[in-house]
């Protein structure tokens, strides 16, 4: 069979597959947004020989696993199981998947592990960013994408009724399908796992015994193109960059895809996914910030740690902890109007119960801002580059991310999304550009939108900017310096209305009265640093922090 | 799947099956880290674990595997206290579980059913006695990490809450594996696992087809795979019984202390628990190894493993922490 053309075709084909070897593949992450297609989609679900149950991410264990019905068993007197998902095999269908937490990915990961369920992971995310946890969607051996596709394109996809025979794969295909997921930068082996399953499912689909050139050729396009690190073009412009040996060193000798001739599935790969979407993909990969726990952040209201506060009513489930105080409380006034047999002493039912509730931090997000203009450039951004790993180094008690943003030139750019990880940050940092203009009104946005895009993600984010100067290009990148100082105030009144704490670095020699004004519209600390060391740096950042 | 895969049928990864050997035959070694990218068989190797180790002798229905009736809890209300043979457990925590689950709690239906005050245990009660495995660690949230760090350390659980006191013995050997990409451990939980292993997928195409081809085979005919694996881990199973009786008997020579210590001090790993950790774990090749007493050679063998994670991090060095640990290896040894 032949690689699908369009991206329906594709996502049709994916389901078939997951018709035939549902347990094998693992199963489908379908990037779409609501809709008449997703739903002609979703339509052909119910055709699936397999049971399919509806899940979402904020999925009790209860539900997930079984346990106690709670309902049930204070109505009963006495105790109710109910059985989870877990217990019944067939295809699960996730919503809202970029909402998943990785604790819930973790859940669900075991049961893949188990072999005993696949699942459509329904993935809704606008921003490229919005992902369903990395650990899930590595098990899952296909990708595809609805956004965009025309009503017209619908058609109806063919549920085959066919079991994956004994087709056995000739060794030569298998060493096939590994050397072009080691040339695509592929280093998981669950790829050509999940492709070899593809290429038999598509051999059963045709009702062969033998899987064909074709076969391969569509199962590498189904299986490895979204996981593709890098097409063998970039591969040698990479190669040359590599020239610094820290870098050669973080690539161990296992991509000898670099020496191997081209193979006509390497190609096929390239071609199976647009190239926006490609580049969408890389984006999500790279951004991807470890979501964990708990910070200095702001407050947010939970159910599990942090200062306790009043309980109120709800229902009980593993998330959540039960006051039981206060629910016998709000219990003991009716047990006169409450019939109860005679063993039980006192009768509760579902509405009595009261939860605890409790008021706890979220983890903060430091985002550096950093002037990359100007001769001092370099040596500024190098000691914002130490100062961040230095912050970073001593982050894990205070569990902070890092982000570093540089504007130079005519734009800003956004070189280490937030993160918290120090082998991530070696890697983004490694080469940092240098020189030309200051577009401070353009560092600002690039600040604020990673601002926005923390904030949603529950991160509380916190600003240093360091610059030496004044801003000289504006906004639209016309080197005017009037037009440039309104713009930076008019980006620093827009940050200031978010009320963030930001921290003013002044690199420069003498104190400059325009940085002063600048971190008042900002709302923020103007802090004078002549002679930046990274050391300094993160001392007076820490500082102002803590205060 | 019911039977997991064989632990002798993993392709490569020979640090990392040499780590949970090693704790097979010491589990005072204290616990593996591994890290890795995804997809390179570390779940695959824990639960493999599972099926390797030699079954433990427990009373039955014991929610905290105890060896004797004695140790058995009162809370557990356990009346025949017959002995019965149960494979090691190995207990997966799996992330965002709740502090209940994890230490355990009151019987929250028994109370408001029955207002009866019973004890539920938790993960760490049934993780006694064998292994406690945490999937991406580094994601798992703070207030649980400081619960199992003090497990982890004094051996025993304690809860006090709710009206409930209750103590149990929970040594359980912990097993954590994660992506560093994604966040990094604090110094604190760092420290406290006895080895650490950094796996990649393996570099040789022939490698990663064997990986591939076994485990088609394995997906495809599992009972006829663990048939043709079953004599090869059976023999390490006998092997890592033989070494834990030889445990004891390994001798340790001035001079290997020396050594230990030399190496701790010249690279800088901090604390007493490194230099402690590289010496069982020494002791531990050894006796698999079958050799009478400790050589430079076993030191070497676990150097890297016992060694790499306690290095005082310095974040402007470049250099990786195994190649710190070998260079020093090679000038001190």
């Amino acid at each position: 069979m032949t690689p699908p053309a369009t991206p329906w075709d594709r996502a049709a084909l994916a389901l078939r597959l997951l018709a035939i070897d549902p347990y094998g593949l693992g199963g489908l992450w379908l990037r779409a947004r609501h809709g008449p297609v997703r739903a002609a989609f979703a339509g052909a679900l119910g055709h699936l020989p397999h049971p399919v149950h509806k899940i979402h991410p904020g999925l009790s264990d209860e539900a997930l696993f079984g346990g106690t019905d709670l309902a049930a068993t204070l109505a009963a007197g006495k105790l109710v199981k109910a059985t989870g998902i877990a217990n019944k095999p067939g295809i699960l269908q996730l919503t809202m998947a970029e909402r998943a937490t990785p604790g819930f990915a973790a859940r669900l990961n075991r049961l893949l592990d188990a072999g005993t369920h696949a699942i459509l992971v329904l993935d809704e995310g606008a921003e490229p960013d919005e992902v369903p946890p990395p650990a899930l969607t590595e098990r899952l051996a296909m990708f595809a994408t609805l956004d965009g596709v025309p009503v017209s394109a619908i058609a109806r996809i063919k549920i085959p009724d066919v079991v994956p025979g004994a087709v056995c794969l000739p060794g030569e295909a298998l060493d096939r399908l590994i050397i072009a997921a080691a040339s695509l930068g592929i280093d998981s082996l669950r790829a050509p796992r999940f492709a070899t399953r593809a290429a038999c499912a598509l051999a059963a689909l045709d009702g062969r015994e033998e899987v064909t050139d074709e076969d391969l050729q569509t199962a590498a396009a189904m299986v490895y193109a979204h996981r593709a690190i890098r097409f063998p073009q970039e591969a040698e412009e990479q190669q040359e960059q590599t020239a610094e040996p820290r870098q050669a060193e973080d690539q161990p000798p296992a991509r000898q895809g670099d020496a191997i001739p081209e193979d006509v599935l390497v190609e096929v790969v390239q071609a199976a996914l647009p190239p926006d979407v490609l580049a969408n993909l890389a984006h999500a990969r790279t951004s991807r910030a470890a979501k964990g726990s708990g910070g200095r952040g702001q407050v947010r209201k939970g159910n599990r740690r942090g200062r306790p506060l009043p309980s109120r009513p709800g229902r009980i489930s593993s998330d959540n902890r039960p006051d039981l105080v206060a629910t016998m409380r709000t219990a003991v006034p009716w047990q006169g109007l409450r019939p109860k047999p005679d063993h039980v002493r006192l009768a509760i039912r579902t509405s009595d119960i009261r939860l605890k509730r409790y008021e706890d931090k979220s983890d903060r997000l430091l985002i550096f801002a950093v002037d990359a203009s100007g001769s001092a450039a370099m040596a500024r951004m190098a000691e914002a580059k130490g100062a961040v790993e230095i912050l970073l180094a001593e982050a894990y008690a205070r569990r902070d991310h890092v982000a570093l943003v540089a504007f130079r030139g005519k734009m800003a750019e956004l070189l280490l999304p937030p993160t918290r990880s120090l082998v991530q940050t070696r890697k983004r940092l490694a080469a940092l550009p240098g020189g030309g203009g200051t577009p401070l009104a353009a560092g600002l946005q690039a600040a604020l939108e990673l601002v926005l895009s923390a904030e949603k993600r529950g991160l509380s984010p916190t600003l240093v900017l360091l610059t030496d100067g004044r801003a000289n290009i504006a906004l639209d990148g016309s080197a005017n310096r009037a037009a440039a100082a309104a713009d930076a105030t008019r980006m620093a009144q827009a940050f200031a209305t978010r009320a963030l704490p930001v921290l003013v670095l002044d690199t420069g020699t003498r104190k400059s009265a325009v940085l002063a004004k600048l971190s008042i519209a900002l709302a923020g600390r103007y802090l004078p640093l002549p002679r930046p060391g990274a050391k300094a740096m993160s001392e007076a950042v820490a500082s102002a922090l803590e205060n | 799947m019911t039977q997991a895969f064989p632990f002798s049928a993993i392709v490569g990864q020979h640090e990392m099956k040499q780590a949970m050997v090693l704790t097979a035959i010491d589990p005072m070694i204290g616990g593996v880290l591994v890290f890795g990218d995804r997809g390179t068989g570390k779940s695959t190797a824990v639960r493999a674990l599972a099926g390797l180790l030699p079954q433990i002798e427990t009373v039955e229905g014991c929610p905290i595997n105890a060896a004797v009736p004695e140790e058995c809890p009162h809370w557990a209300d356990v009346s025949p206290t017959r002995l019965v043979k149960r494979p090691t457990p190995v207990v997966d925590l799996p992330l965002g579980a709740t502090e209940d689950r994890v230490i355990g709690a009151l019987d929250i239906e028994r109370a408001l059913t029955r207002g009866e005050k019973a004890f539920e245990p938790g993960l760490l009660a049934r993780a006694n006695r064998g292994y406690l495995y945490i999937d991406e660690v580094n994601l798992l949230e703070d207030h649980i990490v400081d619960l199992l760090l003090d497990v982890a350390q004094s051996g025993e659980n304690v809860v006090e809450r709710e009206g409930l006191s209750i103590r149990h013995a929970a040594r359980f050997v912990l097993v954590g594996s994660g992506n560093p990409e994604e966040g990094e451990l604090r110094p604190q939980l760092l420290d406290r696992f006895g080895l650490s292993v950094e796996v990649t997928s393996p570099a040789d195409i022939k490698d990663r087809v064997e990986v591939i081809k076994r485990r088609d085979a394995y997906e495809r005919n599992t009972s006829t795979f663990m048939k043709r694996w079953r004599a090869a881990d059976t023999r390490l199973r006998n092997r890592i019984l033989k070494a834990r009786e030889a445990l004891t008997s390994v001798q340790t020579s001035d001079e290997v202390l020396a050594a230990c210590a030399t190496l701790c001090a010249t690279v800088g790993a901090d604390g007493l628990r490194g230099e402690l950790t590289l010496l069982k774990a020494a002791r531990a090749q050894a006796a698999f190894e079958g050799e009478p007493e400790i050589g430079v050679s076993h030191l070497k063998a676990v150097g890297g493993l016992a060694l790499r994670h306690r290095l005082r991090r310095d974040p402007l060095d470049e250099a990786g922490s195994t190649v710190r640990i070998e260079r020093t290896m090679e000038e001190v040894l």
